[in-house]
């Protein structure tokens, strides 16, 4: 564990310092920890990849002192159970209006439509965390073979739903924002609600798998 | 229920308060105003509770009809608010008589002015906040920007006010200034050279692409050391990141929570108002000071803030 001041009121504590399973699992178990048995002078949580920022009361508590309770807090978050995964399945019709980049995806890896759909939907992902906007998931890892880069210059708009690869993440837009993002295709899903229960359809730790479905089937559970 | 009516809501006019703050699990910011100080300020001007909701508006004031009356208080910026062509001073609350209409209209001075009605504005809460997120459309008043023919509920007044006055100074030492504090980044050695030369005073522009999530900065290209990839991370408020262009951006009350690009500094707590009232074209300059020293800051403003007898006369 790492620690570096990221404000007057805010801690960056690292788990570790690459992407992956191992960093993840440390960011889960210490999350789930200060959710359970929060502390007080803790304002906020931002978990990520490999890190938490935690932002503090500094009129209670100064940097050393968060120090020593999350170095606490992470002997025994190492303690905990992993606990079980929830799987999240998210339906996707892939391609033509939903998903204007699927081609050109395609094209930059020579491949066919087709075999980029078959890589994005046979993986389980982690969901890594949320951030940009509530209920953006950042899940992966993608496959190597389809992995592309953001847009030189977002789209100023991109639709509710819309499922995007940069790098070798993966996500879901749950509003109607700009991104940067290859649009692949689209969920009928609602991705954050605000009248539910939890208001996300992903939480952090949680396992994604997507699945294709017609425009049809799209069509018909939109209006469901 | 009594009403206030938009008649013309200026140039960007939200509902806010205190913001949201503890759902970055959930990838929600916090929001809330961007100038925590005048809305708290204006609040305690009405005796409502510091953080009730209240209208921010940015460089143009609109025009608010009450129609059944309200007494309000006007905090930030001087946006030459009128009834009846007679001038409302800020920082004092007023009574608006049944079917008036208070006018307001270009900054004379600062970015945002708040119009707090006393008992607050009434719109439901989201996560325990009643402040507008624009980019997601979540809280205040439908998740939006107010537009012409809004009327929103008002709180019912259920004893008199006070005429409250603020002491002498308090506003002087809670100024927003053009020279914003700030502590170092946790990617400052990303930038060896343009940190010490950023934080020894440099000059930056506020650019006009800049909002409530964002103020870019235009000024000494600012070009990171290190070429690594950075793995993204949590933002703090405040946080000065550099894009690959080598651009400054102040992250700022409607942030994305998490971002990429190295941050080489960020704005102190006790400075995170004045941030608030920058306008595009104003120019800024920055000051390094220790994470102690931001710290004392910060107490002793929470202290001035939180003290009715330090505040009121």
């Amino acid at each position: 564990m790492r620690f570096q001041a990221a404000s007057d009121q805010a801690l960056l504590v690292y788990l570790g310092e690459e992407i992956g399973a191992a960093a993840h699992e440390g960011v889960v178990r210490l999350v789930r920890l200060l959710q359970q048995d929060p502390v007080a002078w803790i304002r906020n949580i931002q978990p990520a990849y490999c890190s938490l920022l935690i932002t503090f009361d500094a009129t209670v508590v100064d940097h050393a002192e968060v120090q020593v309770k999350l170095s606490e807090y992470e002997t025994r978050a190492e303690k905990m159970p992993a606990g079980n995964a929830r799987l999240v399945e998210v339906p996707v019709c892939y391609g033509g209006e939903f998903g204007p980049d699927l081609e050109v995806v395609a094209a930059q890896h020579g491949l066919q439509a087709e075999q980029v759909v078959e890589l994005h939907i046979a993986r389980t992902y982690q969901t890594y965390f949320l951030g940009f906007v509530p209920g953006f998931a950042y899940l992966g890892d993608l496959a190597e073979e389809i992995a592309t880069p953001r847009l030189e210059t977002p789209r100023k708009e991109v639709a509710a739903g819309s499922v995007g690869i940069a790098g070798r993440q993966t996500a879901v837009y749950p509003f109607a924002t700009p991104g940067g993002w290859r649009l692949i295709g689209r969920t009928p899903l609602e991705m954050f609600r605000k009248d539910r229960e939890p208001m996300d359809l992903i939480a952090i730790g949680d396992q994604v798998k997507f699945r294709p479905i017609t425009r049809a089937e799209f069509l018909a559970m939109r209006r469901a | 229920m009594s009403l206030l009516v938009v008649e013309s809501a200026g140039l960007l006019t939200t509902v806010q308060d205190f913001g949201r703050e503890g759902y970055g699990v959930l990838g929600v910011s916090a929001s809330g105003a961007a100038d925590a100080v005048a809305l708290r300020l204006g609040n305690l001007l009405l005796e409502n509770k510091a953080g009730t909701p209240a209208l921010e508006m940015t460089l143009m004031g609109g025009t608010f009809l009450f129609p059944d009356g309200a007494v309000i208080c006007l905090a930030g910026a001087n946006l030459g608010a009128q009834v009846d062509g007679k001038a409302l001073e800020l920082w004092r609350p007023h009574a608006i008589l049944p079917g008036k209409s208070v006018v307001l209209g270009a900054t004379r001075d600062f970015a945002r002015c708040y119009l707090c009605v006393a008992g607050g504005i009434g719109v439901a809460e989201f996560l325990g906040s009643a402040s507008t997120h624009l980019l997601s459309g979540l809280g205040g008043w439908e998740g939006r920007a107010l537009r012409k023919g809004d009327m929103l509920p008002i709180g019912r007044l259920e004893k008199n006010i006070r005429r409250r006055k603020l002491r002498a100074g308090v506003l002087d030492g809670l100024k927003p200034g053009k020279t914003l504090r700030v502590t170092r980044g946790p990617q400052s050695d990303w930038f060896p050279e343009e940190a010490g030369a950023m934080l020894a005073g440099g000059e930056f522009l506020v650019s006009e692409e800049s909002n409530r999530m964002g103020l870019r900065l235009d000024g000494p290209r600012l070009a990171a050391r290190r070429k690594a990839e950075m793995i993204s991370e949590g933002t703090p408020l405040g946080a000065i990141q550099v894009t690959p262009s080598g651009q400054a951006i102040i992250l700022f009350v409607e942030q994305q929570t998490t971002g990429g690009y190295p941050k080489i500094a960020n704005v102190i707590g006790a400075d995170l108002h004045c941030v608030g009232q920058l306008r595009p074209r104003d120019t800024i300059r920055f000051e390094e000071v220790s994470l102690e020293a931001a710290r004392a800051l910060w107490i002793e403003q929470q202290r001035l803030l939180g003290s009715e007898e330090r505040l009121f006369a």
